[in-house]
């Protein structure tokens, strides 16, 4: 794990490391050599794993007053809200942090997308990451579905007989899913169970996630492969460990003032009416996180194929590292590609947006002009943009001055090499 | 710091395209300052005892209020009733309770402890004697309605002549802030309606602000513990973000490298 042995100075730390090497890991992890240019946008992994924890821990609270039975799932939560001491700030910072979870995973896959941190030899750690991105929704989502208003039930409802788009199986795979002819005490006792048990497998991940990023170590803005340690590394503690402390406290000023202020702006209203089978909202609307993937969905007028196009659009995610060709990693370097990833950024906006909208007249047209971009920047742009872009000559490290036309021998074969690719 | 603003512009354009995505179906609202917007807003007490009373002798009639108990009355950040007077209003309603030691239900006068008693039996009975419309339960309606509060001031405003062309069944009224204008409750309010024992004159107005208000408050009992936490909060959030932003620089500064 370890470039360097090491021992701990006392002999009680000597005897402990011996048969369980904790301290060689503390070790590791504070000494970890990380390259010294990373921007602000590398912090959200760390912001992320603060979501994750604050996410469990107010779930444990919520699970010990929350009640999952059709009968009494509503009005449990209202009970947390008005009679369990601060549950309302518990259940508030629970339900809000699940957008800012979102909003910083998202910062963090486009951080990924712009500097390339997804190309070889970071490919098992990107991968890992989309399992928990996908596990990340599949708990948001049965998450929603607990309090067991009008929005979770005929979420529920409608996500569930996706399935029933299978064909042959489907019909039995939705009856299934709902323990019953209807999503109804079964399912939310089911989801209950669910929605407790991925937050721990998703710590499990991140905790691959990391160990496979300590193999290779950081990527970084110029992204490039730095000698470690050198130059151009800092030890993680105690630059990196402020630069993050920092970063954090600013997201949470943000938290904060969603929870204290704004705490229900991010949800929708028809959840604070209790479900009721017999009631369809006039718009069922999934939360603001996966109104783009909702969006490709609905602009495929054929069910299966629907889900089909949506489930590709994020697994699509995980052959990036092969679909994209370039060597280069960092989209600083080329020019292109950062014009088609600016492109891209917009073009999800778009489907978010959209993906809160009926899906008829203009509105569908452009979800589906946008649905198609998405599968056209990743299936054709990319592998081609590979080939044919001209990139800027990168830099050998960090800790060298940019180009600009520097005699430099060895950035001047680097510039050939580029060129004749 | 460049890419902090790049960032914090990020986090806007997608919290704004949220929140006009939010606001697909504008409808212009009656608007009125309400005490207990903002970073310190706090409710007006006296604006939640009159809607109490609007409560009680208006809409309790068909609308339950399940959530909230008598005790309610009493507790911080609410109507603040005295001790003495939420007894009293609790003793005034009978509540059904038992079986006793003979297996019998009986009635009692209501304690702090209970929960506000239901103007209908069940969902079915209000529905029967409603038209078949559910009067909704009114504790958390105030979050459960798009617009919110304003929507519901405007509502109890709203009644209208239906406008030429528009037939309406019976039991059925025109009112311009519904959804789809039509609604099966009558117009509830009428100047003079009741009267406030503070002596506030009863407008319509007034009785829409203060049930409003009142409505608010069955919803988010603790918002004024949350805004004044949420200001604790922040300022020391933002004053420990402060500190630590110096310690960065000056653990960064041995480096000599940019933060």
């Amino acid at each position: 794990m370890s470039e360097h042995e090491y021992t701990p100075k006392s002999k009680v730390g000597k005897w402990f490391n011996d048969r369980l090497p904790l301290l060689t890991l503390a070790n590791h992890l504070t000494d970890y050599p990380t390259p010294k240019n990373l921007n602000y946008w590398w912090t959200f992994g760390g912001i992320l794993t603060f979501c994750l924890i604050t996410q469990i821990v107010t779930g444990l609270v919520l699970a010990m007053h929350y009640i999952a039975h059709a009968d009494m799932a509503f009005e449990s939560v209202e009970h947390i809200m008005r009679d369990v001491n601060y549950g309302w700030l518990i259940r508030y910072i629970h339900a809000n942090g699940a957008s800012m979870f979102f909003l910083a995973v998202y910062i963090h896959i486009f951080r990924s997308l712009f500097y390339g941190s997804y190309k070889s030899p970071r490919e098992i750690i990107w991968i890992i990451g989309i399992i928990i991105y996908l596990l990340m929704m599949a708990a948001a989502f049965l998450g929603y579905v607990l309090p067991w208003g009008q929005m979770s039930f005929w979420g529920a409802t409608v996500i569930t007989n996706l399935f029933s788009a299978i064909p042959l199986v489907g019909e039995g795979i939705v009856t299934w899913l709902w323990g019953g002819y209807s999503v109804d005490n079964p399912t939310l006792t089911r989801f209950f169970t669910l929605h407790y048990l991925i937050p721990f497998l998703i710590l499990g991940l991140v905790v691959l996630h990391i160990w496979a990023l300590h193999v290779p170590g950081n990527n970084n803005p110029i992204g490039i492969d730095i000698k470690k340690p050198s130059k151009d590394t800092v030890p993680f503690h105690p630059y990196i460990v402020i630069k993050d402390g920092f970063a954090l406290l600013m997201f949470m000023i943000v938290f904060a003032f969603f929870v204290f202020y704004t705490p229900n702006i991010l949800g929708h209203a028809d959840n604070y009416i209790e479900a009721n089978p017999l009631v369809t909202p006039a718009h069922i609307v999934p939360e603001w996180y996966l109104l783009p993937f909702y969006a490709i969905l609905r602009s495929v007028p054929d069910k299966l194929l629907g889900v089909i196009a949506m489930l590709s659009a994020i697994l699509i995610l995980a052959a990036l590292p092969w679909l994209d060709t370039s060597k280069i990693r960092s989209a600083v370097f080329r020019p292109l590609y950062k014009q088609f990833y600016w492109i891209l950024v917009a073009d999800v906006l778009i489907l978010g947006y959209v993906g809160a909208m009926p899906a008829e007249g203009l509105y569908l047209l452009i979800a589906r002009v946008a649905t198609a971009y998405y599968f056209l920047h990743f299936l054709v742009i990319l592998p081609v943009l590979g080939f044919k872009e001209r990139t800027i000559p990168v830099p050998l490290s960090i800790t060298e001055p940019i180009l600009g036309g520097s005699p430099n021998l060895a950035t001047a074969k680097n510039k050939d090499s580029l060129n004749n690719q | 710091m460049k890419n902090f603003i790049r960032i914090s512009l990020l986090i806007i354009l997608i919290i704004g395209s949220q929140l006009n995505s939010n606001a697909a179906e504008k409808i212009e609202y009656l608007k009125t300052d309400w005490s207990f917007k903002g970073p310190f807003g706090k409710f007006d007490r006296a604006a939640l005892q009159r809607g109490y009373q609007v409560y009680t002798e208006v809409c309790s009639s068909c609308h339950s209020m399940k959530y909230l108990s008598y005790r309610n009355l009493v507790q911080n950040g609410g109507p603040e009733f005295s001790e003495a007077q939420a007894k009293a209003i609790a003793a005034s309603f009978e509540v059904k309770d038992g079986p006793n030691a003979d297996g019998e239900m009986f009635l009692r006068p209501g304690r702090l402890s209970d929960k506000f008693v239901m103007p209908y039996e069940n969902e079915k009975a209000a529905q029967a004697a409603n038209g078949g419309a559910y009067p909704p339960d009114m504790t958390v309606l105030a979050k459960a309605r798009g617009g919110g509060v304003d929507y519901i001031y405007s509502l109890l405003q709203g009644y209208e002549d239906p406008p030429a062309g528009v037939t309406l069944d019976d039991g059925v009224y025109y009112n311009k802030y519904m959804y789809g204008n039509k609604i099966k409750m009558s117009n509830q309010l009428s100047d003079g309606l009741v009267e406030y024992s503070d002596g506030t004159n009863a407008t319509v107005e007034q009785m829409a602000k203060d049930v409003t208000t009142f409505l608010m408050w069955t919803a988010e009992p603790h918002l004024e513990t949350r805004h004044r936490m949420g200001f604790k909060a922040i300022v020391y959030l933002i004053i420990l973000t402060v500190l630590v932003y110096f310690s960065m620089k000056k653990i960064w500064s041995r480096i000599e490298t940019e933060v």
